[in-house]
């Protein structure tokens, strides 16, 4: 049994530590290609661009995301706003009417649907170049659609480029452990770009050329996720996606345990639907990076946090119950004795130590080249520590729920987790 | 008309050369230092064996004098730190690793020399003590662990109970001359007290209740305390912490 548990932990290391090294190499080797925009650029060509908005009970947000449109720094008349209220039941709808000035900002309402449903109503009405999609949660920076578009100057293949999302304003504990998780997501992510191997067109500021949605259809219904489905296709046609690490866009992170874990199953949940529905790209060399890289290690990710998680449960659980027994032995006889003398006899030299702190500094590494890219400084701070202990003890949990939902079959639903969410 | 970018066949190998490499070194990094444990242990094992003989010839050469003379500081805290040190090693490195059993083998002989000497020294010197001998094993022995919190506990509780663990699946013809002198079932947990086997657990308050003479080897402390010199008092048995930390792994 403990060779197998043996065999299994040096498994799920391995692939661990293959992941933070292929990413390093990435990095060494194509950091040189990170584009850096200066404060303000010009871009030599300014294509028309829209961008949607699809709402669902954001009236205490949506104000403040439609004022960072506003502000952002493009010509004013190559820009269209469509702001799609998925049938809100609280005041979403009265707020953005105010803002629908019948030309380049405009409110539409309809019956609820679900996400994509409000995406590809603003598709039909968009008539720029590029279309962009922005959660009602998030905020843009001023310069960030500028940037954007600026690697499609630069390379014509690129089909769709993502932007830094980083945690906005972080409060609590929890907060703050996601804020780290977005800064080392800012280094993964474009890694992963530079490679062609994204998987998901995140929901805040993604932007495509509008042909991509010519060509390959509408948003589709997607367990929920429908970011990550049209990535996926187009990773399945060879369409390249690339990331931009000085784009920011700031998103309203879960501000508690409960909302935190409906966002992470969704976000699980449709991770494996999805994978099921795309298994044909898994460990097929003709679809590069996403097929022989992202989602074999991201599948392995998923049971590798489960099976530490269950490790420590049972070291955990033996420990209590040793304690028992001892204690209904002998009672509580020196059961407060601690009596430990220092020797360094006991400091444990199992290779698992060595390698578990050793990813473990990979971790660290990765999050402050996050940083760095996203903020130019690379500051360590506390944060990192208990963003790895928080997320190892609840992760396991969203994982097990997602696995045993899709599974069973049970959708968690998009406007649920906004109800939850806006409450 | 749209394609992917040509897999990186040579990054995907020269990461698993960097990884496999890695991974060489935390294992032989781990093996080093278990190396210089093992090595910690046996010189500790080497001096302890040393200590024994000479108290074994001290004992010999001083047969006509008093019993005062008698060094019986072999059964010192070393021992005592040997053992939490070799059953700390089992668990690290597996009980089947065999540079663990060597050290558990040579252990035991040690044990059952100081055994053997010391029943000599008290008898001749009429010392009131008393010898448990414990017999234990390492799978499937839930009634084991239990043992070793009660000994361990009527040891600190009696500091002239003189305990002496034994794994009863260990290899050595020692312990089995050992186990049919005193007819040791396999019944196990069994201990051996003053020569008397008794199989199965036994709570603290069942072996005070066998052995009366324990309040009295309490008692007999308690008047001789304040004349101990402090290098006696290290003078404690040897094994039942390891008895406890032997059997939780």
């Amino acid at each position: 049994m403990e060779g197998i548990y043996t065999i299994i932990f040096y498994v799920f290391s391995f692939i661990s530590v293959y992941v933070q090294i292929f990413f390093l190499v990435t990095f060494l080797d194509k950091r040189r290609n990170i584009a850096w925009s200066p404060k303000n650029i010009e871009l030599s060509h300014y294509p028309t661009v829209t961008i949607a908005v699809p709402c669902y009970n954001e009236q205490s947000t949506i104000h403040k995301t439609i004022e960072s449109l506003l502000a952002l720094d493009y010509p004013k008349d190559k820009l269209t706003i469509l702001i799609v209220d998925d049938g809100s039941k609280d005041d979403t709808w009265k707020i953005i009417q105010g803002f629908d000035n019948g030309t380049s900002v405009r409110a539409f309402h309809k019956e609820n649907g679900g996400k994509h449903t409000a995406v590809n109503f603003a598709l039909e009405k968009s008539t720029g170049e590029f279309f962009g999609c922005l959660d009602a949660d998030s905020f843009v920076h001023n310069q960030a659609l500028k940037r954007i578009m600026r690697y499609f100057e630069n390379d014509p293949r690129n089909m769709a480029v993502i932007p830094s999302v980083l945690s906005h304003n972080p409060k609590n504990i929890i907060q703050n452990a996601q804020k780290v998780e977005y800064d080392m997501g800012v280094y993964i992510k474009k890694m992963l770009g530079l490679i062609g191997g994204i998987q998901v067109t995140p929901g805040p500021l993604s932007t495509f050329r509008k042909k991509v949605f010519d060509e390959l259809g509408p948003y589709r219904k997607a367990h929920n996720t429908e970011d990550q489905e049209i990535a996926l296709r187009m990773q399945e046609h060879g369409y390249k996606i690339d990331y931009c690490p000085d784009a920011y866009v700031y998103t309203n992170t879960p501000d508690s345990v409960m909302k935190l874990y409906r966002q992470r199953l969704r976000w699980i949940y449709g991770f494996i639907k999805n994978l099921v529905d795309y298994r044909h790209l898994l460990f097929r060399k003709k679809y590069g990076t996403v097929a022989l890289f992202t989602l074999p290690t991201g599948m392995v990710s998923v049971f590798g946090i489960i099976f530490v998680f269950f490790t420590v449960v049972y070291n955990v659980i033996n420990l209590i119950y040793n304690k028992i027994v001892q204690i209904h032995v002998i009672g509580f006889h020196n059961f407060f004795q601690i009596g430990y003398k220092f020797d360094w006899f006991f400091i444990n030299t199992k290779a698992m130590l060595f390698l578990s702190i050793f990813l473990y500094i990979l971790v660290i590494v990765s999050v402050l080249i996050g940083r760095k890219m996203s903020t130019g400084k690379a500051n360590f701070s506390v944060s990192i520590i208990y963003f790895s202990i928080i997320y190892s003890m609840i992760a396991p949990f969203w994982m097990l729920r997602a696995i045993y939902n899709s599974i069973f079959s049970k959708e968690s639903s998009w406007t649920f987790e906004r109800r939850v969410t806006n409450n | 008309m749209h394609q992917h970018e040509p897999n990186d066949w040579k990054k995907y190998v020269i990461v698993l050369f960097i990884t496999t490499t890695i991974f060489i070194t935390g294992l032989w990094l781990s093996n080093y230092f278990n190396n210089k444990k093992i090595d910690q242990l046996k010189s500790i094992e080497d001096k302890i064996s040393l200590d024994l003989m000479s108290s074994e010839t001290q004992f010999s050469l001083l047969q006509e004098l008093s019993c005062k003379d008698v060094s019986t500081t072999v059964l010192s805290s070393e021992l005592n730190s040997l053992a939490e040190k070799i059953s700390y090693s089992e668990s690290n490195m597996g009980s089947t690793d065999d540079n663990v059993i060597s050290l558990k083998k040579y252990y035991s002989l040690l044990e059952i020399k100081d055994y053997l000497l010391m029943k000599k020294i008290t008898e001749r010197c009429g010392q009131k003590s008393i010898f448990v001998l414990y017999f234990y094993k390492n799978e499937k022995c839930d009634d084991c662990t239990k043992q070793g919190y009660v000994l361990t506990s009527l040891r600190e509780k009696y500091p002239n109970l003189r305990v002496y663990s034994f794994d009863y699946n260990l290899d050595l013809s020692a312990i089995r001359a050992m186990t049919s002198i005193y007819k040791v079932p396999d019944d196990l947990p069994a201990v051996v007290i003053n020569g008397k086997v008794y199989s199965g657990f036994k709570t603290v308050e069942e072996i005070e209740k066998t052995f009366p003479e324990l309040e009295s080897i309490k008692k007999s402390e308690e008047v001789v305390k304040p004349k101990t010199s402090t290098k006696a008092k290290v003078t404690a048995p040897i094994t039942t912490s390891t008895v406890e930390t032997v059997k939780t792994n």
